[in-house]
């Protein structure tokens, strides 16, 4: 098992008033992500646990894209992998900021 | 790894609304579908990162909440309490912390004694990685369960996931005072591979789904008195199951159980010869079994319910 | 130890136990004059619907004649009998119908003891040994979840990999030290001391109401988290009522 972790500088804090949300499952090509209103608003943090081990920059890729175009300030996002491709590990992280910016009825 | 492809515009919607499938919903989204709009409070979510100890020696990645949603919510403003597995996490498996979660919630419905505790089982059984912990947690659910229900409490399960409800998942089930189960639902204690890996194809072909479906599915559950309500396979159908489930309060007693004993042997004596469902079917006073396992839901519940009436006071 | 030998020291004062078809039925005669009821499985008998039929039938029995006669569980069984049959007729009911007469029975007064002197596995074991109160076992006793073949059939990971990792964790693989570290045995009993005597001891013991298996896998190191979560959970349960 690796575990990663990425701290980046976001531009805005994230919308809305949720505290918490998670998306996704832990399941073969899939992930979930936690994601915690608890970082000041600059920053992002991100803690990754992935039994594939070795794709710490695909990962460095994916989220720093993620950060440049969500803003996703002040959240802390946890993920356990399950061996997903980058596009699904963006998809999630889109869904689990949508979910804390209170995008749901 | 090729290059990135975002897709940022499309967002999944979370929520599921009633009429979406009960099978394609995950844990949280059944529970949220059942329950009334923002009442659910979850106890140890995945916040909490109470997560399986024994997965890594595996190299086998956690889940925050280890695959088990346990609450508190309300359905038609009465409360109630719920537990819900994620099926996709390991099949559903009862590991350590997943188990003990449920023993910990029907504990303390035994101690309240006036909150009904509905379980949305999705399970292969006990998860073979922490095999022991998971064995012993569904024995420990099951007394927990007894005890709830010796003190009045509805113990109502919920079946109808991808997983199933196998194993010692489904005594956990033969426990509950009564039971839901869609047509993609199936209740057994030995998987279908297993018994053809025991006892060779001949006895149980493991890819024949329709043999599958026809020995372990919900349809034959309601049909031989394993289950108390077919559901569709919409949250709305299982809500409806639930809400009229729970308001059933049959008290556990010697009497429940002789009543049980009876009904079983009485099984047995009606069917201990027939070869397969359809024979089972037959016997009950279907004309033409082999259209049962493609009637549609309303079809097949005027079908049952004049062939098999279930009964609440013997379970 | 074979059956006859266990039951004997068992019970020096006589017994009326006898086998039949693979299950185990009688009573044993007490020091102090009482009796105990005696059922289980014997040689391996894989548990169907037929004998978890009888045997729930005896615990029904014994609830019915009222009193408080302790019920002993004597375990050396297959695991739940695997067929097309028993499946179709809904054995997940009858193996919990089982279990729930044990409980039954226990609660209302009739104290069950399980006593493994051989093998076990999955559903027998949940209905039968799983479902009494309090477990013992004798040395040699084999319980099993899964056996390791199957396992790793199913992990697909070899046998060897299984047993290495078996090495540093009583979580998994089958054996009756792992069953004991992990909370399901209450007690290895002494071969070598009386049977009667180590059996008064139990029956002797004040009847508690709380299953402790989670506490005493903490305890023993075998399961460092159930008894803490279901504590947790309860807990919050109740604040919430």
């Amino acid at each position: 098992m690796e575990t990663l972790n990425y701290r980046n500088k976001a531009q805005q804090r994230a919308k809305g008033t949720r505290s918490q949300a998670i998306v996704g499952v832990v399941a073969s090509g899939n992930l979930e992500v936690l994601v915690e209103r608890i970082l000041p608003d600059g920053e992002c943090e991100v803690d990754i646990r992935t039994a594939a081990e070795g794709f710490g920059d695909v990962w460095q890729a994916v989220i720093s894209d993620f950060v440049e175009r969500r803003s996703p300030g002040g959240l802390k996002l946890s993920i356990n992998d399950g061996g997903a491709r980058p596009d699904t590990v963006a998809l999630r992280l889109a869904q689990a900021l949508s979910a804390v910016e209170g995008d749901r009825t | 790894m090729s290059t990135l492809a975002l897709d940022n515009a499309q967002v999944e919607r979370q929520p599921f609304v009633s009429t979406d499938s009960w099978y394609e919903a995950s844990a949280r989204q059944r529970v949220e579908g059942l329950l009334d709009a923002n009442s659910f409070v979850e106890f140890l979510g995945p916040e909490a990162r109470e997560m399986s100890p024994h997965l890594s020696l595996f190299n086998l990645p956690e889940q925050f909440d280890d695959g088990m949603v346990v609450g508190w919510g309300r359905i038609d403003g009465a409360p109630v309490l719920v537990a819900a597995q994620e099926g996709r996490f390991m099949g559903g498996a009862f590991g350590e912390v997943h188990g003990a979660k449920l023993t910990g919630l029907l504990r303390a419905a035994r101690d309240i004694a006036s909150v009904p505790v509905l379980i949305l089982f999705d399970t292969g059984g006990v998860r073979l990685q922490e095999a022991n912990a998971g064995e012993l947690a569904i024995a420990e659910i099951m007394r927990a369960l007894m005890e709830a229900r010796f003190a009045g409490v509805p113990v109502v399960g919920l079946v109808g996931g991808r997983s199933g409800c196998y194993g010692g998942g489904g005594l956990i089930a033969g426990s509950c005072s009564a039971l839901a189960v869609s047509e993609q639902g199936r209740i057994s204690v030995s998987g279908p591979e297993v018994i053809e890996t025991n006892r060779g194809v001949e006895e149980f072909d493991s890819k024949d789904r329709a043999l599958v479906w026809r020995t372990m599915g919900g349809k034959h559950r309601r049909l031989i008195g394993g289950v108390d309500v077919f559901a569709d396979d919409t949250i709305e159908s299982f809500r409806d199951a639930a809400r009229y489930l729970i308001e059933l309060v049959p008290t556990l007693t010697l009497d429940t159980l002789e009543a049980e004993q009876a009904r079983l042997a009485q099984r047995i004596r009606d069917f201990g010869a027939c070869a397969d469902a359809l024979d089972v079917w037959r016997a009950l006073g279907a004309t033409e079994p082999e259209s049962i396992p493609a009637l549609s839901y309303e079809a097949f519940v005027a079908l049952a319910n004049r062939l098999q009436e279930p009964r609440h006071d013997a379970r | 130890m074979t059956l006859d030998k266990i039951l004997a020291s068992l019970f020096p004062h006589g017994h009326d136990v006898v086998r039949e078809s693979g299950l185990i039925s009688g009573r044993g005669q007490l020091p102090d004059g009482g009796s105990m009821v005696v059922m289980g499985v014997e040689g391996q008998t894989p548990v169907g619907i037929e004998e978890a039929a009888r045997l729930a039938g005896n615990v029904i029995d014994v609830i019915k004649s009222g009193g408080n006669e302790p019920i002993l569980m004597l375990i050396d069984s297959g695991s739940q009998r695997m067929s097309k049959r028993d499946e179709l007729l809904g054995i997940n009911e009858f193996l919990a119908h089982l279990a729930k007469c044990l409980i039954l029975a226990d609660k209302l007064g009739h104290r069950t003891i399980g006593l493994l002197y051989g093998h076990t596995a999955a559903g027998a074991f949940i209905a039968t040994a799983l479902a009494t109160r309090t477990l013992l076992a004798l040395p040699g006793a084999e319980p099993a979840v899964m056996d390791l073949p199957s396992m790793s059939r199913v992990t697909k990971l070899s046998i060897e990999v299984l047993e290495e990792k078996a090495k540093s964790t009583p979580v998994f693989a089958p054996g009756l030290d792992n069953l004991f570290q992990t909370g399901a045995v209450a007690v290895t009993l002494d071969p070598d001391r009386s049977l009667a005597d180590q059996l008064q001891a139990q029956l002797s013991r004040p009847f508690e109401r709380d299953d402790n298996r989670d506490q005493l896998g903490a305890e023993r190191n075998g399961r460092p988290k159930a008894a803490d979560i279901a504590r947790r959970v309860h807990e919050l349960a109740r604040a919430a009522a």
